[in-house]
């Protein structure tokens, strides 16, 4: 007997009430769903439920284990997060899109069946949309229709994948892939668009920071780790995950130094974070899964909490480009400190919830002996810490006096990030909470071991010497207003390209199938059917014209007569009579 | 610098004397550590995790070559005007 809802349920249907309410009440009913939500999951039983009989097919709403769960509960707690951080904000769309995203990613997760899993996982993409339109400027408006375009592509080459799929297998079960077959590979490829793997990235550093001000919390905590998740389920142990999930540690960090735009640097570095889960997945062994859920569940914290101080002095200050601000800490002493909080995670600072989960990717990889990924991802970690870790609170807060003094994030904000601080330095401090949640029991892993802390602290005090040695010496990239290509400039001006090429193609075949088709020779019928009347009746007539006055009249004369006549409509009776009688005369001879 | 109206307060890092103390507690973490190494007992999955100071070297010379490389390889390359798009 099911007595609980399916786990997306509450964000769909809450979502669906939320335009009828105004003020405090849908501002409450908002608070309610997380908490709603979670309720109903924690009695769902474990297992499949909710399985509906679909075309002779099995959909299951509801699949409850324990990686599934681990998603389900930190999609359901920064649904809350940000809810609470978005509480000024009354706008219908931003809200119900909020709560509607929330649910799909849901849907996603506890998905037992790959028709269930498509439909929520491009219904992400349509209440994620909505988020980036909703900031309203020129930007976004472009950005947003970026992310559609190439979501939609990747939602195409992932059902063209399930469809394969499906008819090779016979079942619709989504469970464990892995690459045998073009199906496979499909999906795959699917699947690693929403993880913004190298080169199909740019849809993230794109819209992200286009998004409004708390749109882009929920943006971050969703899209990628629900991918991340398809990953963990249906191709742990990918060998080719190994090396992407290292390319994405690795390349975006070049560009976050450089970024000016403090929002695109967290976007950059969370492809980064995302490439460490990816990698985590490759690597496939037990320690190795666990590192990447544990990471996926800690970076929705540090990288939620990281935007939404960013989104604090945006809220205050209307700016957000490094050459704009700095020297915040002296009026946003608190959004300050949170930030700070936000850093020191996900720059994996010993007693902060990066440190217990990306040291298990890395120590997966070093118990694998695979030499350069551990290069790769050691690298990474100190590169994070430069440009997320230091970078951000830095430019923020602290650097060039900007003469801003905003006031300090109104109280909601300051609740919101003040939760998610607390959980980070919770996670950290006392891991064996999160451990116990993670998919392969028991964890078995100790980060806090001497060694480990040295050789971490080691590493990072001496990349934050490295930043403040180039920083004095003023060799370190100043902020500069500029944009930064990156592969988005191949569709971006590539579109362009592509436009202009069909507009010369096609439009000049217009204008040729225009002058001799729909001018010439339509106009050619026209004026035939229009002449036609007078025409036939200037043939009939002629002969017998020329009969009558045979000799002395000019039978051109009587042509532009009869045309005149039929043009004015003012034929005589005569005539009319004259011609239906030749017609009588020609059918009874045709008889 | 933005000029300071006389009356308006002064915040912790407007004092230098408070920034030195920073720059102070960061330099001595750094020997420290390093000096922690020689007690530690390590377990390495390489060989040169064992090295004295390895993570210390690596940490500060990836940064150093991370910068060195954003600012004059990638960006040249892919820095462009902000109405490039436009």
């Amino acid at each position: 007997m099911i007595s609980s809802l399916p786990p997306a349920a509450p964000f769909m249907l809450g979502a669906l009430l939320l335009p009828f309410l105004r003020g405090h009440v849908r501002r409450a009913v908002m608070l309610a769903l997380p908490v709603l939500a979670f309720i109903n999951l924690i009695h769902l039983p474990t297992g499949d439920s909710w399985t509906l009989s679909f075309l002779g097919q099995e959909l299951v709403l509801a699949r409850i284990d324990r990686l599934s769960l681990v998603f389900g509960y930190i999609f359901i707690l920064i649904g809350l997060i940000t809810t609470i951080y978005a509480l000024h904000v009354e706008e219908t769309v931003q809200n119900v899109s909020g709560m509607l995203y929330t649910g799909s990613a849901l849907g996603v997760v506890f998905a037992g069946d790959f028709f269930t899993f498509f439909i929520f996982w491009e219904l992400l993409t349509v209440f994620c949309v909505q988020l980036i339109w909703a900031r309203r400027t020129r930007q976004s408006m472009g950005a947003g229709f970026r992310y559609l375009m190439f979501h939609v592509a990747g939602g195409l080459i992932l059902l063209a994948g399930i469809v394969l799929r499906v008819h090779h297998t016979g079942s619709i079960e989504f469970g464990l892939i892995g690459l045998d077959g073009p199906g496979s590979h499909l999906i795959f490829l699917g699947l690693g668009i929403n993880c913004a793997w190298p080169l199909l990235h740019t849809w993230l550093s794109d819209a992200y920071p286009e998004a409004t001000i708390t749109g882009t919390i929920f943006l971050s905590a969703f899209t990628t780790k629900t991918a991340v998740y398809a990953l963990a389920r249906a191709y742990p142990g990918t060998e080719a995950l190994i090396w992407i999930g290292a390319a994405m540690a690795g390349f975006p960090i070049f560009f976050a130094v450089i970024e000016n735009d403090l929002r695109r640097v967290l976007a950059y570095s969370l492809i980064n974070q995302v490439g460490f889960m990816v990698c985590g997945i490759g690597i496939g062994t037990q320690l190795a899964i666990n590192g990447a859920v544990a990471h996926a569940f800690n970076d929705i914290l540090f990288k939620g909490l990281l935007f939404m101080t960013m989104g604090a002095v945006m809220y205050r200050t209307g700016k957000i480009n490094a050459t704009d601000i700095g020297g915040l800490y002296r009026t946003m002493p608190l959004t300050c400190i949170f930030c700070i909080v936000g850093a020191a995670s996900i720059s994996a600072f010993p007693l902060f919830s990066g440190f217990v989960s990306k040291s298990m990717v890395m120590d997966a990889a070093g118990s694998g002996h695979m030499r350069w990924i551990w290069f790769i991802l050691l690298f990474a970690s100190a590169g994070v810490f430069h440009h997320a870790g230091i970078k951000i609170p830095y430019f923020a807060f602290f650097s060039h006096d900007s003469g801003l003094r905003p006031k300090e994030a109104p109280p909601h904000m300051l609740l919101a990030m003040g939760i998610t601080a607390f959980l980070c330095i919770f996670i950290g401090s006392f891991p064996q909470y999160l451990y116990s949640m993670l998919p392969y029991q028991p964890v078995g892993y100790e980060p806090y071991t001497v060694p480990h802390v040295v050789a971490q602290l080691q590493i990072l005090f001496f990349s934050a010497l490295a930043f403040a040695l180039l920083l004095l010496s003023g060799i370190y990239p100043a902020e500069i207003r500029c944009v930064n290509l990156d592969a988005d400039w191949f569709y971006r001006k590539g579109a362009r390209l592509f436009y202009g090429a069909m507009d010369r193609c096609f439009n000049r075949l217009n204008q040729v199938c225009d002058q001799w088709l729909a001018r010439g020779l339509t106009g050619a019928v026209n004026r035939f059917c229009r002449n036609a009347p007078a025409r036939v009746s200037s043939w009939f007539l002629l002969p017998f014209h020329r009969l009558v006055k045979a000799g002395d009249g000019n039978p051109r004369s009587l042509g532009q007569s009869i045309q005149e006549a039929f043009d004015k409509g003012v034929i005589p009776v005569g005539l009319s009579a004259a011609v239906s009688g030749l017609f009588l005369v020609l059918l009874f001879f045709l008889k | 610098m933005h000029p300071k109206s006389p009356d308006e307060k002064t915040y912790l890092f407007d004092k230098p004397k408070n920034v030195k103390r920073v720059f102070l507690f960061f330099y001595s973490a750094l020997v420290l550590l390093l000096i922690a190494e020689f007690f530690v007992h390590k377990h390495p999955h390489f060989p040169w995790e064992g090295w004295w100071g390895f993570y210390a070297v690596y940490g500060f010379v990836a940064c150093v070559l991370l910068v060195l490389v954003a600012k004059y390889i990638l960006r040249p390359l892919v820095k462009r005007g902000e109405d490039y798009y436009d």
